[in-house]
């Protein structure tokens, strides 16, 4: 292990870092977006849009970012729509995280006992009161948990960015070990850097967890 | 559809070829559940154990698997390790060896819920009815932790689909991978072939992951109680 | 029958081609405390329901005031507000607090101010003995006191009629007499209640009327609960209400 080396690199990392960052947080954000529409959409049975959104979900669940990517970014193109390598980015986390955000928080709602939105009509409030007032706020609060891990998920897919030429930490690591050969170095600084990325998320979510457990059952 | 490059599927053994690509990613993906499913047994009863150093280990390895990008991993064992050690090691066994490290946390993390979602009262019940622990575990905790984790190991499999497309990015030769050589090599007659060969890949991965989760999503829904 | 205020008219009600209730009619006068018992199955949970419209009705109809209570009407908001329920338990909003779940409602769907509404809360809360409770979660209250939080927040609609669907048959036994305390009190008070119970003797205490139901038919009616439960007049009845009794 060299530390000139790992010095001298750490600039690159830092971009890298920042670029990862960014492009991860406007995902993440356009999935929550993305997902708490469908899950409008279902709860409200919309027709039509919840047939749509009921496909996308299962579409992008089960196919892997990498191949989302390569779609928005090389096909996309040929049919003469043209995004910017960030952007597709962007909106490929989002789309992915979308269908993943949408899951989780329509499983909270599904935990939601019945008798809460009977008891809610029963008091004279319609679906619209009933939603925001009474069953929203608790299927958010009981999807938190959720949500960040699919926020490190997200963050975590971020790493395949590097195929659609952005020069996130995976590209740089492997960019400096096929120019200079430091292997180790540069694993090392990958490794740092993606725990400097991630620990912070995963140690929130660990708490938040622990909190809402004790709300439920402790007092 | 001549424009939109589908075409350029059924030239030759293109078509095949893809194919070919995919079950790499499907072989990969079952030898590494069925170690996973193995080794995360053992580690999930390991887990259970109250033996403090046992469980802090169990824990720094599930968070170092629940931060590290697959790739990393990928990366570490391909790279990083060969040159360590100086052994050589194929893409194929590196991807065997991260996606194992990676389904053995996931899967001893399931089978330590499962088996601590048992109820007590089912212990203590079995053991008042005169059980020894042997008979217990084998009649009693077994068939009930077996439900449970059917659906949640089937879930493995199509994650585990969906990340071997990872592999490619340490030179192995899969679907996708399959996929841009075909595009290139018909760069000129069909430049638009992009988009109809992506599309295709983005559908059989589709194809394939969605009726194993589809599945999944079936027994837990049977076997719920 | 100018003073009813709550015509059931003929419902008719089916989960799946599986009848609940059958041709069932009953007048409910304004004042009036109506106590319904039967066997378990036999449709008076889903009586109370219908009622406000929690589940649809195949045939029949039900007036209050000589509206029809229909749960796809423009106006159920409006005559559910009427209409007050408590359920058998775990309806309280456990996000909010007790003063918050209480006044939700009149301030989102009555447009009250929080102010006034707030202060019939805290004086509602006094009369059931649980002023000092208001800023807590309903976790952190016992079983009993939840079903006094929600039979205040029920009350704070200032319904024209109350239903109480089993609201002691989740309760720990030494929490029981506290919730029918003030079930008995506001019985006093005038209001017109609706009690789906298995407890008898608080039946007999509070009814001033008896409906025995059973198959989701009324099979006897009783303006005298004393005589009710000593001598019932069908057999049915004298042999449900036998396996209240443990005699050898």
């Amino acid at each position: 292990m060299d530390p000139g080396v790992i010095k001298s690199y750490l600039p690159l990392y830092r971009d890298a870092l920042l670029l990862t960052l960014r492009i991860g947080w406007q995902g993440v954000l356009l999935a929550f977006i993305i997902g708490f529409l469908c899950v409008t959409a279902i709860r409200f049975k919309v027709p039509v849009v919840r047939v749509i959104v009921k496909g996308y979900i299962e579409l992008f669940r089960n196919t892997p970012l990498l191949v989302q990517l390569f779609f928005l970014y090389f096909a996309l193109p040929k049919i003469g729509i043209r995004l910017s390598p960030e952007f597709c980015g962007s909106l490929g986390l989002g789309l992915l995280g979308g269908a993943y955000m949408a899951e989780t928080f329509r499983s909270g709602l599904d935990n939601i006992p019945v008798i809460q939105q009977e008891s809610a009509e029963s008091l004279g409030m319609n679906r619209l009161q009933a939603f925001r007032y009474v069953i929203l706020p608790q299927a958010v609060a009981s999807s938190v948990p959720g949500f960040l891990a699919n926020t490190i998920f997200l963050l975590k897919e971020t790493s395949v960015f590097s195929t659609i030429s952005l020069m996130d930490l995976m590209f740089t690591a492997k960019d400096l070990i096929g120019m200079y050969a430091k292997t180790i170095e540069c694993l090392t600084l990958l490794v740092v850097f993606y725990l400097i990325m991630l620990l912070p998320v995963s140690i929130l979510g660990s708490f938040v967890e622990r909190r809402l457990r004790h709300a439920e059952y402790g007092d | 559809m001549q424009n939109m490059g589908i075409d350029v599927l059924f030239k030759g053994r293109n078509f095949l070829r893809l194919l070919g690509g995919l079950w790499v990613a499907v072989r990969i993906s079952l030898i590494s559940v069925a170690i996973s499913i193995v080794l995360g047994i053992l580690m999930g009863m390991l887990m259970t154990l109250k033996n403090r150093p046992v469980q802090i280990l169990c824990r720094i390895y599930l968070e170092i698997v629940r931060i590290m990008p697959q790739m990393v991993l990928l990366f570490i064992v391909y790279f990083g390790t060969t040159r360590v050690f100086g052994w050589n090691l194929s893409a194929e066994y590196a991807a065997i060896i991260v996606f194992s490290f990676w389904g053995t946390a996931e899967m001893g993390d399931l089978v330590r819920g499962s088996l601590i979602s048992i109820p007590k009262i089912q212990y203590e019940s079995a053991r008042a009815l005169g059980m020894k622990e042997g008979t217990l575990f084998r009649h009693v905790i077994l068939p009930q932790t077996v439900r449970r984790l059917i659906p949640l190991s089937i879930n493995l499999i199509t994650r585990m689909i969906k990340t071997t497309s990872l592999v490619m990015m340490i030179g192995m030769v899969e679907v996708l991978k399959v996929a841009q050589q075909i595009i290139e090599a018909n760069r000129k007659s069909s430049p638009n072939a992009a988009f109809g060969v992506f599309f295709v890949v983005f559908l059989l991965y589709f194809l394939i992951c969605w009726p194993v989760s589809r599945a999944a999503v079936y027994l837990e829904k049977r076997w719920a109680e | 029958m100018d003073n009813a205020l709550l015509r059931i008219e003929h419902i008719e009600k089916a989960y799946d081609e599986h009848g609940v209730i059958h041709d069932l009619n009953l007048v409910v006068e304004k004042g009036e405390v109506i106590v319904i018992i039967g066997p378990s199955g036999c449709g008076k949970s889903t009586l109370l329901r219908c009622i406000n419209a929690l589940e649809d009705i195949q045939g029949g109809q039900i007036l209050l005031d000589g509206v029809p209570v229909k749960r796809d009407a423009r106006n159920i908001s409006a005559m559910r507000q009427k209409i007050g329920m408590v359920f058998q338990s775990y309806d309280l909003f456990p996000h909010k607090t007790v003063l918050d779940n209480i006044t939700l409602a009149p301030i989102k769907v009555q447009k009250r101010t929080r102010k006034d509404a707030e202060e019939e809360a805290v004086a509602l809360l006094d009369r059931v003995g649980l002023a000092d409770r208001r800023d807590d979660y309903p976790r952190q209250l016992s079983g009993g006191q939840k079903q006094r939080v929600a039979i205040v927040r029920a009350l704070s609609m200032h319904p024209e009629i109350l239903l109480l669907d089993e609201i002691t048959a989740a309760l720990d036994p030494e929490m029981v007499r506290e919730v029918l305390d003030v079930v008995l009190t506001l019985a006093r008070s005038g209001i017109t209640m609706l009690i789906v119970t298995h407890e008898m003797s608080f039946a007999q205490a509070i009814a001033d009327r008896v409906i025995f139901l059973e198959n989701g038919q009324i099979v006897e009616e009783s303006r005298d609960p004393a005589k009710f439960f000593t001598e019932p007049e069908t057999p049915r009845a004298k042999e449900f209400l036998r396996t209240f009794r443990y005699e050898r």
